[in-house]
């Protein structure tokens, strides 16, 4: 069954912070959740469904269910990385769609730069529990080298550039400028990420994301209860989800899991790439965007450092505005967890909310897409297709 | 020769008791390969499933320790930088691993690499690889 407009997106907030030293996680969840609510014109006492993931204090949705004291009927805890809160709005949809839930309440929030995580750098070191521990902890590796080795094999298979990678971040910058709450908002140039220090070959300093605190939270709700609500109506018209495992070793790395994610929720919508308006695709790092540019059919697998570059996807100017609050590369990456706000800037377009500058005109039709977890370790994704409804 | 009768003292050869022969075969410097009886291939890493087929019958065999360079990245954020990279076995298989015994700008993609065995805890050793050297390259 699809899920073509049984349940509407009807709150959407990102936290303002950056770094919130002084404040508990719990705290973040709970300022996201009320930020949600209100953006709605809803109130707590109007959840029945709550969705969180790994980056919610406690162990599943329990604890911040009882902490906010919501009376729930339906609750999904499902970590899937960073695309949790994507797919978290997929369920949310399918139980609204079963008439589990009326009105479904997702919060994200996390401090990896008070807690000084060098989250791109760090040794990933999981233990003896997991079944590739033995064969992947051992050779010390770390999220920036994995984008290294993703975009050395697609600059050997495509011809893919420094240069072009290069250009996803200077879009990302031309957005981030006019975003008050971006960590970073000055104006890249390619000659300032390829002089940047390389990181992890061949990705460089700026080919990598910040590093924030924050958090965002997303209410979905049942068709009646959007359209009683005083706010433009924004419809999920298409969802997707997909793990792309490593395939006992008989995989790409040049490939991710938006082919199946995307696939399926553009057959879901009844809508082509060529009909999207306005693109959210979580960008930790520039390769991780480009890769599913190619993947969710923007243009063709291989052809996407020509599609980037030249300031194609910075909003007024190329076809394919994308990440127009600075995403990750430059806003912010709350709890290293990016598809909550990639949801929400999507939100933002379809509702008209986004900034004057870089507010795509009539945008009726958005995407949000992204990863979560490792490509080649095994790598959850979820893509939303959202429509604005007149 | 380990005869596997021991009890394991490192954790994460413990945690899985039927990966024990490839730790066996590890600490005698031989990687060894699980290949399906149902459709013959093999994968990595070792699973109780074939991932192509879903066989859950095998047999354990000697790889050829031979391999390319499928991608690669330099760690540049440490003391000593080190090359991260995915090879591909020449039974079939990509796998993590590191490039040693070279420098970090030597390695490529294609290059030909053997595998070596190096202790990762003391009683665990893991395969890594090296650029083929004209005496380990194939006559």
């Amino acid at each position: 069954m699809s899920l073509n407009g049984k349940a509407y997106v009807v709150g959407a907030f990102e936290h303002p912070t950056r770094f919130a030293p002084d404040k508990s996680v719990a705290q973040l969840h709970v300022e996201c959740a009320l930020g949600a609510v209100r953006d709605a014109g809803l109130s707590l006492a109007d959840i029945d469904g709550y969705f969180c993931a790994g980056d919610a204090p406690g162990h599943g949705p329990m604890w911040m269910t009882d902490y906010l004291n919501l009376n729930v009927r339906y609750m999904d805890g499902s970590d899937f990385g960073g695309c949790s809160y994507l797919a978290h709005v997929e369920h949310a949809a399918s139980a609204i769609a079963a008439g589990k839930c009326s009105v479904a309440l997702i919060t994200l929030a996390g401090k990896p730069k008070s807690d000084g995580q060098a989250t791109g750098t760090m040794n990933f070191a999981y233990g003896p529990a997991y079944p590739e521990a033995p064969f992947e902890t051992p050779y010390r590796w770390n999220l920036a080298a994995m984008y290294g080795i993703f975009a050395r094999r697609h600059m050997h298979d495509y011809g893919t550039t420094s240069e072009q990678l290069a250009w996803i971040k200077v879009a990302a910058s031309h957005h981030a400028q006019h975003n008050p709450n971006a960590l970073l908002r000055k104006v890249f140039t390619v000659e300032d990420v390829l002089s940047s220090p390389m990181i992890a070959d061949p990705l460089h300093r700026l080919d990598c994301c910040v590093i924030t605190d924050g958090g965002g939270a997303l209410i979905v709700a049942r068709p009646e209860i959007a359209r009683s609500l005083n706010r433009p109506l924004v419809r999920i018209i298409g969802t997707g989800e997909a793990i792309k495992t490593n395939a006992g070793g008989d995989v790409s790395l040049t490939t991710t899991g938006a082919a199946q994610s995307g696939r399926t929720a553009f057959a879901d919508a009844g809508v082509t790439p060529n009909d999207i308006k306005y693109a959210s695709i979580y960008d930790a790092f520039t390769i991780m965007a480009l890769m599913q540019i190619e993947d969710l059919g923007f243009c063709e697998k291989g052809a996407g450092g020509r599609f980037v570059s030249d300031g194609n996807l910075i909003s007024g100017v190329g076809r394919l505005p994308w990440n127009t609050d600075g995403g990750g590369l430059c806003s912010n990456h709350p709890a290293g967890r990016g598809g909550m706000t990639k949801a929400i800037e999507a939100v933002r377009q379809l509702r008209g909310e986004a900034h004057p500058a870089v507010q795509v005109p009539n945008c009726d039709l958005a995407l949000a897409s992204g990863p979560g977890g490792i490509l080649g370790t095994g790598q959850n994704h979820a893509t939303l297709i959202l429509e604005r409804e007149a | 020769m380990n005869t596997g009768q021991t009890e394991p003292t490192d954790a994460f050869v413990a945690a899985y008791p039927e990966l024990r022969p490839f730790w066996d075969a590890a600490a005698e410097r031989r990687l060894v390969l699980k290949f399906c009886d149902a459709c013959g291939r093999t994968h990595w890493y070792p699973r109780l499933v074939c991932p192509h087929c879903h066989g859950d019958a095998f047999h354990w065999k000697d790889a050829s320790g031979r391999a390319t360079v499928y991608s690669f990245s330099v760690i540049r954020t440490v003391e000593e930088p080190f090359v991260l990279a995915y090879v591909q076995l020449e039974e079939g298989p990509i796998m993590m691993t590191n490039i040693v015994d070279c420098g970090v700008e030597e390695v490529h993609i294609g290059q030909s690499v053997q595998v070596q065995f190096q202790p990762v805890a003391p009683d665990r050793w893991a395969p890594f690889f090296a650029p083929m050297t004209d005496r380990a390259a194939p006559g």
